[in-house]
């Protein structure tokens, strides 16, 4: 009898390992970066190659990073979220320039809309490594300390920014 | 003896597009540890090519990086625990050995113990 229904509990145990595992997505990361500090860089400014950003930048004050370029399809869905998210003035949105072109880059804004405070120019993933960004767009949090608080891959979708992005900033705020 | 030649200039191109690479360190015992570590990371966005193999722009990157970081005097374990920090296990093309993969490092041997269990107590009954 046990010997019979072997090949069945097999397969059974079988579809559930598979069946969980499909429930898992392999393309999302780990966060493994949440609660540690930004990571140091120094890099320019998107309109002015002279103007050097460090990891200053995020210090002292609350911060959402978005990163981007003008080669990034899904940016163009997630750009009218941001051109909302603009018009509140408490909010500081900090854009990552990734591995782009400095001239199409401020081409793709002129045409849509620049929604940042200020861009971090970053051709090389100087930054973006040290992010852990496997793609654009991705968003961070940092908090006051310049710690990095929430990690969002994939273009923000007006329900996340409203249930995930507002509340947390709120809670931010409030620390 | 133009045909020859033709075949030989064919020949040598992919040689040539090899060492064209901007992102190789001048140091040949560097490019060497540079390559090792290359391989054993995973191109995050791609279908499990490391860093060393991969085209991606960002596997581009990623190898720059371990060469600014090995011209600075990293380790090889320093370079690799840095991107583990940054991207998670998933960088590691082989899984490290803890808690979460025991059952996968355990299950080949659980599964050869196995088979040889029902061998040898197959070999035992006598054949009907």
């Amino acid at each position: 009898m046990m010997r019979a229904l072997l090949p069945l509990i097999v397969f059974i145990g079988l579809g559930v390992a598979l069946a969980i595992s499909l429930t898992k997505d392999p393309r999302r990361l780990e966060n493994t970066l949440i609660d540690e500090p930004f990571p140091s860089f120094s890099l320019s400014a998107l309109d002015n190659p002279d103007e050097i950003f460090t990891e200053e930048l995020v210090q002292g004050q609350i911060s959402v990073v978005n990163v981007w370029g003008s080669w990034c399809v899904t940016c163009n869905v997630e750009h009218p979220i941001l051109m909302d998210v603009a018009k509140d003035e408490n909010i500081r949105l900090i854009g990552l320039n990734w591995r782009d072109d400095r001239e199409k880059a401020r081409g793709w804004l002129n045409k849509r809309g620049d929604p940042y405070d200020l861009i971090v120019f970053d051709p090389d993933s100087e930054l973006a490594i040290p992010l852990g960004v496997s793609g654009a767009p991705e968003t961070f949090i940092t908090d006051k300390d310049g710690r990095i608080r929430y990690k969002h891959s994939g273009a923000i979708s007006f329900e996340d920014w409203d249930t995930v992005f507002l509340p947390l900033l709120e809670t931010l705020e409030a620390e | 003896m133009r045909v020859c030649f033709l075949l030989f200039f064919f020949w040598v191109v992919p040689a040539f597009a090899q060492t064209a690479d901007p992102s190789m360190a001048a140091n040949p015992a560097l490019e060497n540890r540079a390559r090792e570590i290359g391989q054993s990371l995973r191109c995050v966005v791609c279908q499990n090519q490391s860093i060393d193999e991969s085209d991606a722009p960002l596997a581009q990157d990623m190898r720059k990086l371990v060469r600014e970081r090995l011209s600075a005097g990293d380790s090889n374990e320093e370079i690799i625990n840095f991107m583990r920090d940054k991207y998670g296990d998933f960088v590691l093309l082989k899984p490290p050995v803890q808690s979460n993969t025991y059952l996968l490092w355990a299950l080949p041997f659980f599964l050869l113990l196995g088979g040889l269990v029902w061998f040898v107590r197959a070999g035992r009954r006598p054949a009907t």
